[in-house]
């Protein structure tokens, strides 16, 4: 192992960094969606498991990642659905509904795995686009940049167009407006004629179907297999991302990139073989949100009606 | 009429619980199962033997100590996720004590010592998140997830080194798992009780045979793998009671839970009760994980293996039992029930038992659901019978 250089180590870290962001990426912008608009849905973790298997078998089935894609997104807002109505319409408490939501996920989700397929399988997901100019020549073997930037499947960079379009949609649209005013100030919009349900209706099933796409990405286009509970965690570190970015895309994008490149020098530790314990490394970025979470200037600009169910009339 | 409907609402959680049994058995059709068989099975393993009675009470001890827990956190205004990861700090401090300093004192001395270090585990792993929420206003559900991970990676780290089996290790498996705690150490079982209490006949020397009965008795008399972990979740739940509605202190809590502002005006020191709470609701994550240890597994292994959820489904016990300690009571023997009758029907009809898993999140979102139903049903109640 200590053949390798360090510039092909570094290679290395960089590419799957910007890999391994992907899922938390899609997540977290979700989520942010739903937060804007004044929900929390903590059931994210249960719906990118839902995404992951239905990506799974419907491009299992089908052979085509595409409609796997399409199944994850599909069954994402479902489950998005189904949160938005407990927490919008009927108010529930959404820290707990959101536990709810995730052991509904968790369980639907093995369930059907264990009934339908019953063991691990692999399939052929998204590959990496090469970028080929000629028969003989990709882009992608360009030393260094090309081998970080360019030799990334289609779902990878769609999370990270994602950024500048949730940037455009909450900033520069009436639309986002919207977002904006019914997260921070329900009563107001809704005096402006804004419905606030509709508006939080739709931010949390667009989240949900983007979270349902995130867990997709994992077994479709990341791993190309699916596991129970295969997500491990990853769905709330997604919600804990959304806060650590201080509910802005490119705070989201700076902590997605943090915590996957963790991760991702987390891999290469034990590929390496270096002297540190496994578990270690392996607590490092639920040990990093943490301290994330703690730090004194993340506090700033959390949507005023987080949390705060919306009932004309009142309050 | 109006009786009527009050008891209605106050049985929601029941209502609840048939519709999602209800979704369970279309899950079952979609699965070409027999219902009624699947249904049985479970009923029947969960309460029909004397085996299947010990394994759904066994299972009652940890999820009734960790839905306390959750009731303390939630009257204080504080949602613990995290009990999971308590129970495991719980659960690794105790055997390791127990593995090393185990037959140092009397057992009579040292099983209450080892319950104790183990809710003190407990206590500090919940006072973090506490800390984190009174001080920096960090959101304290998705700090007690984390902690769970961390609590989980600690205890492989602790099972990998310095606290591996040393059989393992002459074996050269390398299973990550604790030595055995002295026998000594071992909770007593309630054959040895009633042996004490001057019960010592077997069922069949008292000349029972067959039948419910004979089955419930042979709990306490015959060989069963019931402990008295049982007897010390019943006596914490009288405690979180008095607790929580006869003391000063925590009256406070309850009143920083309700209303935070008004707890400050009146002058209590509110984010030291946030941290009290949370802290305290560790502590009896932390004190299953330590009755799981000396009472069942007397060994720490996997640690997801000896939390089995307990952290999850704990806060479903709480919610059901309708956020009180007694409320628990009942529910975590249902859901025990359901935990265990789950495992056998698996075995039985080979329907996966992460069915369960399913049917706790749907019974989460009903009874979160229907509260403000209710709510609103109450006070529209209350106004006519002013009116």
């Amino acid at each position: 192992m200590e053949e390798l250089s360090l510039l092909a180590i570094v290679v290395g870290v960089a590419h799957s960094g910007l890999r391994l962001a992907t899922p938390y990426l899609y997540a977290a912008l979700g989520e942010m969606l739903g937060q804007r608009s004044g929900v929390l849905n903590l059931g994210v973790e249960g719906i990118m498991l839902m995404g992951a298997f239905s990506g799974f078998y419907v491009t299992f089935v089908t052979m085509s990642p595409w409609l796997g894609l399409l199944a994850a997104l599909v069954v994402g807002m479902l489950m998005g659905l189904i949160m938005a109505f407990v927490s919008i319409t009927l108010q529930a408490e959404q820290g707990i509904s959101g536990i709810g939501l995730y052991l509904f996920g968790l369980g639907i989700s093995s369930l059907l795995f264990k009934t339908m397929l019953g063991s691990v399988e692999g399939v052929d997901g998204f590959s990496a686009i090469r970028f080929c100019v000629s028969s003989d020549f990709c882009l992608a073997d360009i030393p260094v940049i090309g081998e970080v930037f360019l030799n990334h499947s289609i779902v990878v960079y769609g999370a990270y167009l994602l950024v500048p379009i949730m940037g455009y949609i909450l900033n520069k649209t009436t639309w986002g407006l919207n977002i904006r005013a019914v997260g921070q100030n329900p009563k107001a919009a809704d005096s402006l004629g804004v419905s606030v349900t509709g508006v939080r209706y739709a931010c949390v099933m667009i989240g949900s179907a983007l979270a349902g796409i995130g867990g997709a990405s994992l077994s479709i286009s990341l791993l190309n297999i699916f596991q129970e509970g295969m997500t491990n965690g990853l769905g709330f570190i997604a919600v804990a991302l959304v806060y650590f970015g201080s509910w802005t895309p490119r705070g989201v994008l700076f902590g997605a990139l943090l915590f996957s490149t963790v991760n991702a020098l987390q891999l290469w530790v034990q590929v390496l073989g270096l002297n540190i314990p496994s578990d270690v490394a392996v607590m490092l970025p639920y040990l990093l949100t943490v301290i994330a979470l703690a730090l004194p200037f993340r506090r700033m600009a959390k949507p005023a009606a987080l949390t705060r169910p919306f009932q004309r009339g009142e309050n | 009429m109006r009786r009527f409907r009050r008891i209605l609402i106050q049985l929601l959680p029941f209502i609840a619980l048939i519709g999602a049994l209800l979704i369970g058995a279309f899950i079952l059709y979609l699965q070409n199962v027999d219902i009624r068989e699947a249904y049985t099975v479970m009923a029947v393993g969960a309460f029909g033997s004397k085996n299947g009675m010990a394994d759904t009470l066994i299972k009652a001890v940890p999820l009734l100590l960790v839905a306390l827990g959750i009731v303390i956190a939630y009257r204080g205004g504080v949602i613990n996720i995290g009990a999971e990861g308590q129970l495991i700090m719980g659960a690794i401090a105790t055997s390791f004590f127990g593995v090393t300093y185990g037959e140092l004192l009397p057992p009579w001395l040292m099983i209450p010592l080892l319950i104790g270090i183990g809710t003190t585990a407990g206590f500090l792993w919940g006072a973090i998140p506490g800390y984190l929420k009174a001080r920096l206003e960090v959101n304290e559900i998705l700090t007690t997830i984390m902690l769970n991970q961390i609590a989980i990676q600690v205890s492989y780290f602790l099972l990998r080194g310095p606290m591996l089996d040393p059989d393992q290790v002459a074996q050269g498996t390398n299973v990550p798992q604790s030595a055995r705690l002295p026998r000594a150490v071992d909770l007593p079982r309630m054959q040895v009780v009633a042996e004490a209490l001057g019960f010592d006949q077997t069922t069949k020397e008292l000349g029972l045979s067959e039948g419910w009965r004979t089955e419930f008795l042979g709990l306490f008399l015959d060989s069963s793998r019931l402990h008295v972990g049982l007897f010390i979740a019943l006596l914490m739940t009288v405690v979180v009671w008095v607790f929580m509605w006869r003391t000063t202190i925590g009256y406070r809590i309850r009143a920083v839970g309700q209303n935070p502002a008004a707890a400050r005006y009146a002058g209590i020191p509110v984010s030291r009760y946030t941290m009290l709470a949370l802290a305290l609701s560790g502590a009896l994550a932390g004190m299953a994980g330590a009755i799981e240890v000396v009472g069942l597994h007397h060994r720490m292994f996997e640690p997801t293996a000896v939390s089995a959820g307990y952290g999850f489904s704990g806060i479903v016990v709480a919610l059901f039992g309708k956020l009180h300690p007694f409320g628990a009571i009942p529910a975590s023997l249902l859901f025990g029930a359901l935990l265990i009758g789950g495992d056998k029907m698996q075995r039985a009809v080979q329907v996966p038992n992460v069915m369960i898993t399913a049917l706790l999140g749907l019974i989460v979102l009903f009874v979160v659901s229907s509260d403000l139903w209710a709510k609103r049903r109450l006070e529209k109640l209350e106004k006519e019978e002013v009116a």
